[in-house]
């Protein structure tokens, strides 16, 4: 009885994993920051969100993401909302992207990722800068953007392995 | 032509308005919501400004938690790198301390004459110190700032400076009940105005971003008169947030390529325990 238990909270736990590494990577924000390699900095949420809302939202739901863009804004300290309506603009991308694709293709993806990151980051920019007006280093945002799109092949092959994992318990 | 339009449209609907994959709420709606969220937030509006107090003391503490793991990773990366350069680190500090000594006798002297010279013009500064732990000090690309864990309960008023040991490291720009966030001097948004001895020239130190600052808005006598020489960089007093003469950083002239940059006395990545102090100036007249 208590294996089986122990079997459901698991199935469970694996069913929320993504939504978990979302909500762990906007309070930890996760950067490698600490390393202090000059420029090198990419967005662990912007990937997490693109990857599982286009693969499978099923297991990420938009009121989640929405939550965690609130967190995410508080923790890095910029006007709440932001970060949201980023999140929710790649989820409106990916959306789009699955409603036209009829057989997913990973260059077309990794394509629509670095326009996605680049309209993003340019309307987060503005937001930031004419809205409220704070000013930031649009060179760190660029370089971001950059290694956001140059680890995304990375985090794919990752997140393919605890999707197929995900599915195997599911079936189970 | 029309049908290749009418499947945009069709995509774009489905994208925006269906409750697809037992999602609770359309994108729409979440979008909308978060411009209203931000558009309220630009106006100040109260109501959200209580919702974002409300969430940054769950937050940050939360915040802190996670980060456990991270910074330990982090302060062993840190003390792997001090193992290695310890002899170097004697090296310097062996320097470094016989020059202190030389300089310490001097210092005495020059802060008891100060005492007098206050007495006689009967001024004195009154500082209130409040000892913070440092809860969430995230190095985002976007903005440079740390997290304490005092807040208003404790008397923390925004604008209070952040000192580490002696050295200026910031100033308070959010309150919330039992906890508040402290810009750095290395943000972009952070100017302060400062005093480059031993000139005595008037600046304003901006942050860039990166681990150093930059002088802005002195007079051209600052370029031609300071050639080659080391500067240090101390508040001013302008102003009236900060009192004049913490340390802040020094300019090293000798490179030509670093010109104007100043490196924080203070390592802003290895912020552990800081210092919340308010300065008042009292006359006895």
């Amino acid at each position: 009885m208590s294996s089986l238990n122990k079997k459901n909270f698991f199935k469970s736990l694996m069913f929320y994993l993504p939504t978990l590494i979302l909500f762990l990577s906007v309070l930890n924000e996760i950067d490698l920051n600490y390393l202090a390699i000059e420029y090198f900095s990419f967005n662990f949420a912007h990937i997490l969100i693109f990857y599982w809302t286009l693969k499978n939202p099923y297991y990420l739901s938009y009121g989640s993401i929405f939550i965690a863009g609130l967190i995410n804004d508080v923790v890095i300290g910029i006007p709440i909302g932001v970060s949201s309506f980023c999140y929710l603009l790649i989820c409106a991308v990916t959306a789009y992207l699955r409603n036209i694709t009829l057989t997913p293709n990973f260059i077309n993806d990794w394509l629509s990722l670095l326009i996605t990151i680049l309209l993003i980051n340019s309307i987060q920019v503005m937001s930031l800068d004419l809205i409220f007006s704070l000013e930031v280093n649009y060179m760190k945002y660029f370089i971001n953007s950059g290694f956001t799109f140059i680890l995304y092949p990375l985090f794919l092959f990752i997140f393919n392995r605890i999707e197929r994992r995900i599915k195997f318990q599911k079936n189970d | 032509m029309a049908s290749s339009r009418d499947d945009f449209v069709i995509a774009i609907r489905s994208a925006f308005l269906k409750k697809s994959y037992q999602q609770k709420f359309s994108l729409l709606t979440l979008i909308f919501s978060s411009l209203i969220i931000i558009v309220l937030g630009s106006f100040n509006f109260k109501p959200i400004q209580y919702v974002k107090i409300g969430i940054n003391e769950v937050i940050y503490r939360s915040s802190f938690i996670v980060s456990i793991p991270e910074n330990y990773i982090k302060k062993f990366n840190l003390q792997l790198k001090d193992h290695l350069n310890l002899y170097d680190i004697y090296i310097k500090n062996k320097t470094d301390l016989s020059n202190l000594r030389k300089n310490k006798l001097n210092n005495d002297f020059l802060i008891l004459e100060n005492n007098r010279l206050r007495e006689l013009i009967n001024e004195t500064i009154k500082s209130k110190d409040i000892y913070a732990k440092v809860l969430v000090d995230k190095d985002s690309p976007y903005l440079k700032s740390i997290v304490l864990n005092k807040g208003s309960k404790n008397n923390v008023k925004l604008g209070m400076a952040i000192v580490d040991d002696s050295y200026l490291v910031g100033k308070i720009i959010e309150v919330n009940y039992t906890n508040s966030r402290a810009l750095l001097l290395s943000d972009l948004n952070s100017k302060i105005p400062v005093l480059l001895e031993p000139a005595g020239i008037h600046a304003v130190l901006s942050g860039t971003g990166k681990n150093y600052g930059v002088i802005e808005f002195t007079k051209e006598e600052y370029n031609q008169e300071l050639n080659d020489t080391d500067i240090i960089v101390y508040t001013s007093g302008y102003g009236g947030l900060f009192k004049s003469g913490l340390p802040v950083g020094k300019i090293n002239n000798s490179k030509k390529e670093n010109k104007n940059e100043i490196n924080f006395f203070s390592d802003f990545r290895q912020l552990d325990y800081v210092k919340i102090v308010s300065y008042e100036m009292e006359s006895k007249n």
